[in-house]
């Protein structure tokens, strides 16, 4: 390992800024005798948009010795996690000031999560790779137990807890098998030994299964999604819809480099692996969700599902199958912000309601909610022209191009088993006549800009699909030129 | 010349009504009141414009007009082109034709949420208008399946008691399908390396992936065509639907699995085409005979013309697959006819079901006596649909049994029946309805026809006479478009043909 240069910060300058000022926001929070949550929690959303203009224009090149990478795929990557742990901190705002868990922590947390999602994308080590977990994962443990004095929020915090602690023993016991039987915790080295021929030791296909079990815990991909619905349902919302969005994206990439990078020599032996994990999360997303009738918990099983719409991109193992990842992960992205605003608005005579029931007559009481609502229920079904049918539509493309005909079969008959569900919720809303009256009137300007940017941009996707599509472009093609 | 991109605009232009409509604001009369008016004047508009463009369209070529072609997907070989040749232009014609005429009959029938439902139907046009005129398969797509959505509401929302039922199951129903139909398309894709229709038409794909690429393709359109036995989304969704909607899904929407066989199946996999003819015709054959027997039995106006559809549509099939010259031309008038006959039959029962708020057969009875006119209106739209000659069916049923007969003589054969049959069920359909004594009371209440109902059929009579008579208008500026999908699935199948257009017997 080469001597400490100074040069070698400039490609994580916005990791190490975003870290300083997060610790700085953290003092500045306690010292005032009255904790003032709304300061700081727009505070924290200026950091992450200051760390995302760093991000916009930072250094591509390795740091830390080649422990970090910064590229274009990490750049795209970290802006998109950036920008959903900003949203979910603003869609936060008014509940957790209502519901009485306006903790300074909570934004603080958040952005401390936040940079441990950074490293992940960035990881370019398997010893950097699990400092990032575990530094996004612990304030996510801590989040989903804010509400001390809830059993279910408690529940949710420890329950995810114990899961996570479990697969983060997989994934050193993985890592382990791996660094012993390649010789390497650095991702190119280990490339570097699994082209040779050497590459179908035993120890290394076992060390490479218990990773990828340990970050499929992570999206909660079938089989180790049992944690999701409990946690999405338990947790108060802002925080289900911060860990429907951000730790998503951040383990979808990470997951996506140390295939591509480390083990992309191995792709025939893990794509066995990614798409009975994908086939699997597709078709319990889609069956599950299809008895729910707690929104929440109906989200969880709808994003385990997507999780494995994009696992079909990743399982093409071709540049286009990552670009096709990314797009999916943006797209869904957005959807959840939305989806999620709704369910932040979904409050009844100052009580916050769950049950998809509660939808009842929307369409007729508040129509402009129901319109987002509808346009995003359909996205996430995959009807076009909106903008979740082109997601669902290039991760299948890449899936065809690599010949992977069954999986992309079974992903769209899933779909239609999907779509049921979805379009229940228009049918709840449209069909139904209201049970009493509509929602309290949301006056939060920060949920209803929220909502209204991703409906917006669900709708507007098909006429300018070129941004997104090329910047996705880019970045596949930093991790597979 | 028309140098402007009028097909973006004829698709555009009720989707900008649409947000227009959205945009009203005030009392909640007064808006549904403006939300009629701007989706009257939106669609009579539109097909003002789609009349210029048919004048405009030049009837001897059989290639595209009007074609728009732009960068859409960057990186990816998919485009947002546009353009009409002589088989699509008419169903662009058709499409906009209706659509004025559902605002209209919906004018009084629909109460709740008329700003809603308007935007729908502005909405729906723009899909049904895109999908005509798309040349990029996964444009086609995108429009194809977006139908689903306005169409699932209009359903739901102002649909009959069993709505959610009826909607629940054409939505699935069709996406089930659908979905297959975009593997295929991405398997094309990956294949050719474009998604550009014109170009598919004149490439060939393997034959074994051509079988493939067809059952994906029958998947999708079989639904949509209905044929039998995926039909049975089609009964209960025109049961349930409000008039209008049963209007346009008979009208317009059953004609998109036809024209997809046509537009895609036949000219992209020809070869795979001609091998599944006979499953083709077996279906078909099924259709006509099965559903008109269960047409004969039904007590419900609705269901009863629902299931004539889906013998008409077995006509369709019938003649597309037969490749022969009068065959094809005989199933697109059949389509376009039935365009028109279907939707004006389901306007007649819309106009007896607003006054007495069911369409069971029995419940009616000697309309004759007090409602003349609207038993004058509705026998010739019956004879139109029975086949009459001088009315519109005659012709197209006419040149699809001439010109199936010389690729199977059995197939016509027993298609043949379907129009004995058809006589029979629309003839004690008509019976039932109009003659007879009036038994009801509230039936003798029935006030005939109004100005504005009348103004409604007024277009749609004089069409099915029109085409009846003068079937040289319509089917002219098609043949040359025809003649370019036949003859590439004659060259892909090596059938000799003579040059009237005749295949030759040791040609099958």
């Amino acid at each position: 390992m080469t001597a400490f240069q100074f040069n070698d910060l400039l490609a994580a300058l916005p990791e190490v800024k975003l870290a300083a000022l997060a610790l700085l926001l953290l003092l500045l929070a306690v010292l005032p005798k009255k904790q003032n949550y709304r300061l700081v929690s727009w505070l924290a959303v200026a950091t992450l948009a200051f760390t995302g203009v760093l991000v916009a224009c930072s250094h591509e090149g390795t740091a830390f010795g080649g422990m970090f990478v910064s590229d274009k795929f990490s750049i795209y990557m970290k802006l998109l996690a950036l920008g959903g742990s900003a949203v979910s901190l603003v869609m936060a705002t008014a509940y957790l000031e209502r519901e009485n868990v306006n903790r300074i922590e909570y934004p603080v947390l958040v952005l401390f999560a936040t940079l441990g999602m950074m490293l992940m994308i960035s990881a370019n080590s398997l010893i950097a790779l699990y400092m990032g977990l575990e530094l996004q994962s612990l304030p996510l443990y801590v989040l989903a137990a804010i509400r001390r004095d809830s059993v279910r929020s408690t529940e949710a915090g420890l329950k995810y807890f114990v899961l996570g602690a479990l697969s983060s023993g997989l994934f050193l016991y993985g890592a382990s098998l791996v660094y012993g039987y390649s010789g390497s915790v650095d991702f190119p080295q280990i490339a570097g030994v699994l082209q040779g021929g050497s590459a179908l030791l035993p120890g290394v296909v076992t060390g490479m299964v218990l990773v990828l079990a340990a970050l499929a815990f992570k999206i909660s991909a079938v089989p180790f999604h049992m944690w999701a619905p409990d946690v999405y349902e338990g947790a108060p919302t802002p925080v289900t819809a911060f860990f429907a969005i951000a730790p998503k994206v951040a383990a979808i990439a990470l997951l996506t480099r140390v295939l591509t990078v480390p083990f992309g020599g191995m792709a025939a032996e893990w794509q066995q692996v990614i798409v009975a994990i994908s086939v699997l999360s597709m078709l319990l997303g889609a069956v599950a969700a299809v008895v729910q009738t707690n929104i929440k918990r109906l989200l969880a099983y709808s994003s385990i599902g997507h999780m494995g719409y994009a696992l079909v991109g990743l399982a093409a193992a071709s540049a286009a199958g990552v670009q096709a990842v990314v797009i999916y992960m943006t797209i869904y992205a957005v959807m959840g912000a939305g989806a999620f605003s709704v369910v932040l608005m979904m409050k009844k005579d100052g009580k916050m309601v769950e049950e998809i029931g509660d939808l009842a007559g929307l369409g007729k009481s508040q129509p402009l909610l129901a319109f987002a609502m509808a346009v995003l229920m359909f996205s996430m079904a995959g009807i076009p022209p909106l903008a979740g049918f082109f997601g669902k539509l290039f991760v299948f493309q890449a899936a065809v191009a690599a010949g992977l005909y069954t999986l992309a079969v079974v992903g769209v008959l899933t779909s239609v088993v999907a779509a049921y569900y979805y379009i229940r919720i228009v049918k709840v809303m449209y069909f139904e006549e209201p049970r009493t009256a509509g929602f309290d009137a949301a006056r939060d300007r920060g949920l209803n800009f929220v909502l209204a940017a991703a409906t917006l941009a669900v709708l507007v996707f098909i006429v300018v699909p070129a941004p997104v599509l090329t910047s996705a472009h880019a970045a596949a093609l930093a991790l597979l030129p | 010349m028309i140098t402007f991109p009028i097909l973006s605009l004829i698709t555009f232009l009720p989707l900008l009504g649409a947000l227009l409509i959205f945009c009203l604001r005030g009392e909640e009369k007064s808006v549904a009141n403006n939300a009629r008016i701007v989706a009257l004047l939106t669609s009579l508009l539109t097909f003002g414009i789609s009349i210029y463009m048919y004048a405009g369209f030049n009837p001897a070529l059989s290639g595209f007009q009007f074609v728009e072609s732009h960068a859409w997907l960057p990186g990816f070989n998919i485009a947002y082109k546009m353009g009409v040749d002589g088989i699509s232009v008419f169903f662009i014609l058709l499409s906009t034709l209706l659509t004025p005429i559902c605002v209209l009959a919906s004018w009084d029938s629909i109460k709740s949420r008329v700003r809603e439902y308007m935007m729908a139907f502005m909405l729906l046009e723009t899909m049904m208008v895109g999908m005509f005129s798309a040349l990029d398969l996964v444009l086609f797509y995108v429009f194809f399946e977006a139908v689903l959505i306005p169409m699932y509401l209009i359903i739901g929302v102002w649909g009959g008691k069993n709505r959610v039922y009826a909607a629940f199951k054409f939505f699935l129903y069709t996406l089930l399908g659908s979905v297959l139909l975009l593997i295929a398309i991405l398997a094309i894709y990956n294949q050719t390396g474009t998604t550009d229709i014109p170009t598919l038409m004149s490439s060939s794909l393997p034959p074994e992936m051509q079988k493939w690429l067809f059952l994906a393709f029958l998947a999708s359109f079989a639904v949509k065509v209905p044929m039998w036995p995926v039909h049975t989304w089609l009964p209960d969704a025109h049961v349930e639907a409000p008039a209008a909607g049963s209007v346009i899904l008979a009208g317009v929407l059953l004609k998109m699995g036809g024209y997809g066989f046509l537009r895609l199946s036949l000219p992209v996999l020809p070869v795979a085409s001609h091998y599944f003819v006979p499953l083709i015709f077996g279906l078909s054959v099924i259709a006509v005979i099965y559903t008109s027997l269960v047409a004969l039995v039904q007590e419900d106006m609705k269901k009863l013309i629902a299931y004539s559809s889906i013998a008409h549509m077995g006509f369709v099939t019938l003649g597309i697959f037969a490749m022969t010259t009068q065959a094809v031309q005989g199933a697109m008038f059949v389509m376009l006819s039935h365009g028109v006959v279907s939707a004006a039959l389901f306007l007649c029962v819309g106009v007896v079901y607003d006054r007495l708020h069911t369409r069971e057969i029995a419940r009616y009875g000697g309309l004759v006596n007090n409602m003349p006119v609207y038993a004058a209106i509705f026998m010739v739209f019956m004879l139109a649909s029975v086949g009459l000659p001088a009315t519109s069916g005659f012709v197209g049923e006419f040149l699809v049994l001439v010109g199936a007969f010389k690729v199977s003589t059995l197939a016509t054969f027993l298609a043949a029946t379907g129009v004995v049959l058809g006589a029979a069920y629309m003839l004690y359909l008509y019976k039932r309805v109009v003659f007879g004594e009036i038994v009801h009371d509230d039936v003798k209440a029935m006030k005939d026809v109004s100005a504005r109902e009348i103004a409604i059929f007024a277009p749609l009579v004089a069409l099915v006479f029109w085409m009846g008579i003068y079937p040289s208008s319509f089917i002219n500026p098609m043949a040359p478009a025809i003649e370019k999908v036949i003859a590439r699935y004659d060259s892909a199948n090596q059938i000799p043909r003579t040059p009237a257009g005749v295949a030759t017997p040791e040609g099958r």
